[in-house]
């Protein structure tokens, strides 16, 4: 049978707008079963806010399924929380103890402004993936899937990558608000698959640029890597790192010809 | 004279479903041949809307500005690349027969017809098995890492419901891919400029002027800002209606709003009490749950699914002896076994429960047990095939599923019904396109697993963008209605009202008990079982419900500024709404099919008992003012390629 956990304190960062001045709030949460989500905690609080007559906290959610990537909660500092490989939604209170003190902040960083409470606007990664996240492969024209065969090693490591559910905890652990491994997940997963070669160097070149536009520069942390609720690998930044010095060098040689 | 013949000549609405001419093998290629076209050069000067990012909007979205319209795309979530499609776990199905196991666009289309309980439109469906071949083509193009063999080439599965293996997968991620791969073609094209996203923005109404699709009205989710878009053409790819049971394996946001809407403007809604309740998700453990956790199917590959024989047993899982055990699948359909098709799955499951043998803390659930193959293939092969799945069990359930078998449960998952549409997926407002989850077209009375990405794929990449340009071609040249038209301004007021009303309501409970109150409504009376008692019930106990969210809703804050209880509102109402009809729906096919089980019309055996003879018909309701009054009108279904036959999976 379940089992319950008692008298958690929860301090909630409360925000009316991306322009407004934030601050905590204080909420008791007398009792709840430890099979219930950290997000179900949050639900319940809601109802009671509500019955209250007061406005419930916003916070982004939708698969509760750790695959979505809208969850995003700064839980005790952490971005997702305590459990290491573990997006906020698939967190449980059974991974609490009665009498608790837990602090639960948005995402924070330069590039993802609060919209409320704790929503941040992540659309910065939309626009990496729309500067050259993708293969040109226009509906229609594709040739037989078994045309090309992948060695599985090949693919099993694109897939690694491609896990990536682009929730920004990375950015959000980095001191810097780097967004490498989101970017280098993605170029990993691409560059790697055969289909994939015929952009990489284009591809990213112009990822990479329009994350320094909007990021902050990676300076080898680490912090990414420990936050990701996938488990990315650092590697992939490396990856990154090396792709864009050849399309640099690529590049130098095209301006020379 | 049947049923059918009966209430085809009262329908209200002329409902043409423009099946082209030919035997089913030519269907398409005649549609193709014959269409109007427009020039690449003019594709330019139309406008089309696309509401939904998942897999079904972001294809059509990405391919129709490819082709040169000019497209914009709505969705309410923060990112495209986060719609519902991307929990789909197990696969996706397509007719390649790589394995050289006796698969055919013919096997695939006989197999979706039957699974469906032969309540399906026959040239849709074999159009869906004749594209699927396409795309799997355009997803590795585009760079999905489906799983492969150490030959290199792809790996396949099989799910319920067939005998080949045709199921192409991704991990335990396949939506996920599929998702990113048409999300990134879709950035492409907005990065390009051929596509303007408007995201956390929610569509709230469609607005026809003489009777033909003008554009929409929306709700900027940050702003509250009610605005008004006007195109030549709409397409609403916006999911499916599974969360009217509130618990569900859908996504938390995933709503009827969209289709209900339309549904209020004239759209007919087709088949609503074609649910999907699906065998394998983790039981309630509370209360408080908001949310189902669904477990693939493709662990039914390897899964026993069993039952204690005892309804007292108290040992744990691996102590009951075998000979104590009910491997009731194996035993009830030994042809499919485990992998029996979803609607008997389930139902074989919830009989078990309600006679007293289910597991578990609260006795909700039944063993899928990998004991055996554990045993045969190793823990190693094992973790490799569903080693992401067994981790999520664990979170969520505690308990680890390599010592102790999952406990698992049906839930609400998928539904079959939504907007009526014809053979070019327009709805019966010109214009107006439905495609993905939240049109009815290929199905039927239930959904074979992997057949949903398919589908969804398949009519945004392959049918819309050819379907779209038959009905625009005509309007070359000519003005259509500005967002100053009248009609937008009345539409927009009206939503304004709309929100304004719930704020003013000032009542006691917030829209999520109402929910949840109308979910356990739906659940117990239009569920995996129904029977006239319970749904005459349920027809006079949610107008009551209803009518007390109408004057005790209570939805603090404001409309001016991003409030998530005021958009739950909206969409609660709306699902009060389907719900009535859902029942109605169900109440008047008296037979069994598919998902839809009548406990008065069942074998001596228990399975679902159709009448053909009176019921093989598409049911597309017509609003008829409120609630609880629409209009019946009814699709005749016409099997000339399949011989009308009993779904046996014995
Ligand atoms: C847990 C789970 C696992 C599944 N696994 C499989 C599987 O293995 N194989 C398979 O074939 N199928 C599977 N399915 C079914 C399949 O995932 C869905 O049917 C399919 O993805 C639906 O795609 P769609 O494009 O029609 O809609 P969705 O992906 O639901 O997208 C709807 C889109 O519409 C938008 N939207 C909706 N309403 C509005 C509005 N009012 N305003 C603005 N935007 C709106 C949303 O933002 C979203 O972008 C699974 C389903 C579930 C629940
Ligand atoms: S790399 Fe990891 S932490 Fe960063 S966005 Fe992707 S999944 Fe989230
Ligand atoms: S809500 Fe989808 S990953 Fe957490």
């Amino acid at each position: 049978m379940s089992n319950s956990i008692k008298n958690l304190t929860l301090k909630i960062w409360r925000q009316l707008g991306p322009t407004v001045k934030g601050a905590f709030e204080t909420y008791n949460v007398d009792e709840i079963s430890d099979e219930a989500s950290f997000l179900e905690m949050l639900d319940y609080l809601n109802e009671r806010l509500i019955s209250d007559g007061k406005e419930a906290i916003v916070f982004d959610h939708d698969c509760r399924e750790g695959i979505c990537g809208t969850c995003s909660l700064m839980i005790d500092g952490q971005a997702h929380g305590p459990q290491r490989g573990t997006a906020t939604c698939q967190l449980h209170m059974r991974k609490f103890s009665d009498g608790d003190s837990i602090v639960i902040e948005p995402f924070r960083a330069a590039a993802f402004p609060i919209i409320r409470d704790l929503m941040v606007d992540r659309s910065k990664f939309d626009r990496i993936i729309e500067s050259g996240g993708f293969i040109t492969a226009p509906t229609g024209g594709a040739p037989d899937a078994n045309l090309i065969a992948i060695p599985k090693p090949v693919s099993d490591a694109a897939m690694d990558s491609a896990q990536c559910i682009g929730c920004g905890a990375c950015v959000a652990a980095c001191p810097n608000g780097a967004a490498n491994l989101f970017t280098g997940a993605k170029v990993a997963h691409l560059n790697r698959l055969p289909q994939g070669q015929p952009e990489r160097f284009k591809r990213v070149e112009s990822m990479v640029e329009t994350m320094d536009e909007y990021f902050g520069s990676c300076t080898n942390h680490g912090e990414c890597e420990g936050a990701c609720p996938k488990e990315i690998s650092v590697d992939v930044i490396a990856l990154l790192n090396k792709d864009y010095r050849k399309a640099k060098f690529a590049s130098r040689k095209d301006l020379a010809r | 004279m049947s049923l059918t013949e009966d209430l085809l000549a009262q329908n209200t609405v002329q409902l043409n479903s423009k099946i082209p001419l030919g035997s089913i093998e030519d269907k398409w290629d005649n549609y193709k041949a014959d269409m109007k076209l427009v020039n690449r050069n003019n594709k330019r000067k139309f406008k089309v809307i696309v509401v939904g990012t998942g897999l079904a909007g972001a294809s059509a979205a990405a391919t129709l500005a490819e082709l040169g319209y000019q497209v914009d795309s709505f969705t309410f979530h923060d990112s495209p690349r986060r719609a519902h499609s991307i929990a789909a776990q197990g696969g996706i199905n397509a007719a390649k027969n790589y394995q050289g196991d006796g698969d055919s666009v013919n096997r695939l289309f006989h197999d979706t017809v039957k699974g469906g309980d032969f309540r399906a439109r026959e040239s849709n469906v074999h159009r869906l098995a004749q594209v699927s071949v396409n795309i799997i083509d355009q997803m590795v193009a585009q760079g999905v890492p489906f799983a492969r063999e150490y030959g290199g080439l792809l790996d396949n599965r099989s799910f319920g419901g067939a005998q080949v293996s045709r199921t192409f997968y991704a991990r335990g991620q396949t939506g996920q891919q599929l998702l990113l791969g048409a999300y990134q073609q879709l950035a492409r094209q907005i990065g390009l400029g051929g596509v303007r996203l408007f995201n956390r923005t929610e569509f709230l109404d469609v607005v026809t002027v003489d009777g033909r699709t003008a554009g929409i009205v929306t709700r900027d989710l940050v702003t509250g800002e009610i605005e008004s878009h006007a195109a030549h053409a709409v397409v609403l790819a916006t999911g499916g209606y599974g969360n009217v049971f509130f618990l569900s394996t859908n996504a938390m946001s995933c709503n009827v709003t969209a289709a209900w809407r339309a549904h209020r403007k004239g759209a007919l809604f087709a088949n609503p009490c074609y649910t999907q309740i699906h065998p394998t998700c983790i039981p309630q453990s509370d209360e408080f749950q908001s949310k189902l956790t669904l477990m693939s199917e493709s662990l039914r590959n390897d899964g026993r699914v069993w039952v204690p024989k005892n309804p007292n047993e108290t040992r744990p899982a691996h102590e009951v002896a075998e000979s104590d055990r009910d491997y009731y699948l194996e035993r009830l359909y030994p042809s499919y076994g485990n992998l029996a098709p979803r609607d008997i799955s389930s139902r074989a499951a919830k009989r078990l429960v309600d006679k007293g043998q289910g597991v578990g803390p609260l006795k909700n659930g039944v063993y899928l047990d990998f004991n055996e193959v554990i045993a045969r293939l190793g823990h190693d092969v094992v973790q490799e095939r569903y080693g992401n799945l067994f981790e999520m069990y664990e979170r969520i359930a505690g308990e680890n599923p390599y010592d102790m078998p999952m406990r698992i449960y049906p839930a609400s998952h998928y539904t079959m019904g939504g907007l009526w549409v014809d053979y070019e997926l327009q709805t019966n407002i010109p214009g107006l396109y439905a495609a993905g989850e939240a049109n009815f077209s290929d199905h039927g009375a239930n959904r074979l697993g992997a057949s949903a990405l398919m589908q969804g794929l398949a009519d945004g990449y392959f049918v819309l963008p050819y379907t779209i340009g038959n009905e625009l071609a005509p309007l070359l040249g000519k003005t259509i209605p500005g967002v100053d038209h009248p009609e937008f301004k009345k539409a927009e007021q009206a939503a304004r009202d709309q929100y304004n009303g719930y704020l003013n309501i000032k009542g006691t409970r917030s829209p999520d008990w109402f929910h949840r109150e109308l979910g356990k409504i739906i659940w117990d009376r239009c569920g995996m079982e129904r029977d006239e008692q319970g749904l005459q019930q349920a027809l006079s106990d949610l107008p009551a419900l209803y009518e007390e969210f109408k004057t005790d809703l209570r939805v603090t804050g404001d409309g001016m500024s991003l409030n998530q209880t005021l958009e739950k509102a909206g969409r609660v109402d709306d699902f009060f709404q389907l719900g009535m009809l859902m029942c109605r729906d169900a109440l008047s096919r008296q037979e069994s099919c598919g998902g839809h089980f009548r406990t008065e019309h069942q074998t001596d055996e228990g399975e679902a008992k159709r009448d053909d003879e009176n019921y093989c018909h598409v049911s597309a309701w017509q609003w008829g003012g409120d609630a609880m009054s629409p209009n019946l009108n009814v699709e005749p279904l016409e099997f000339e390629a399949i011989h009308l036959a009993t779904r046996s999976y014995k």
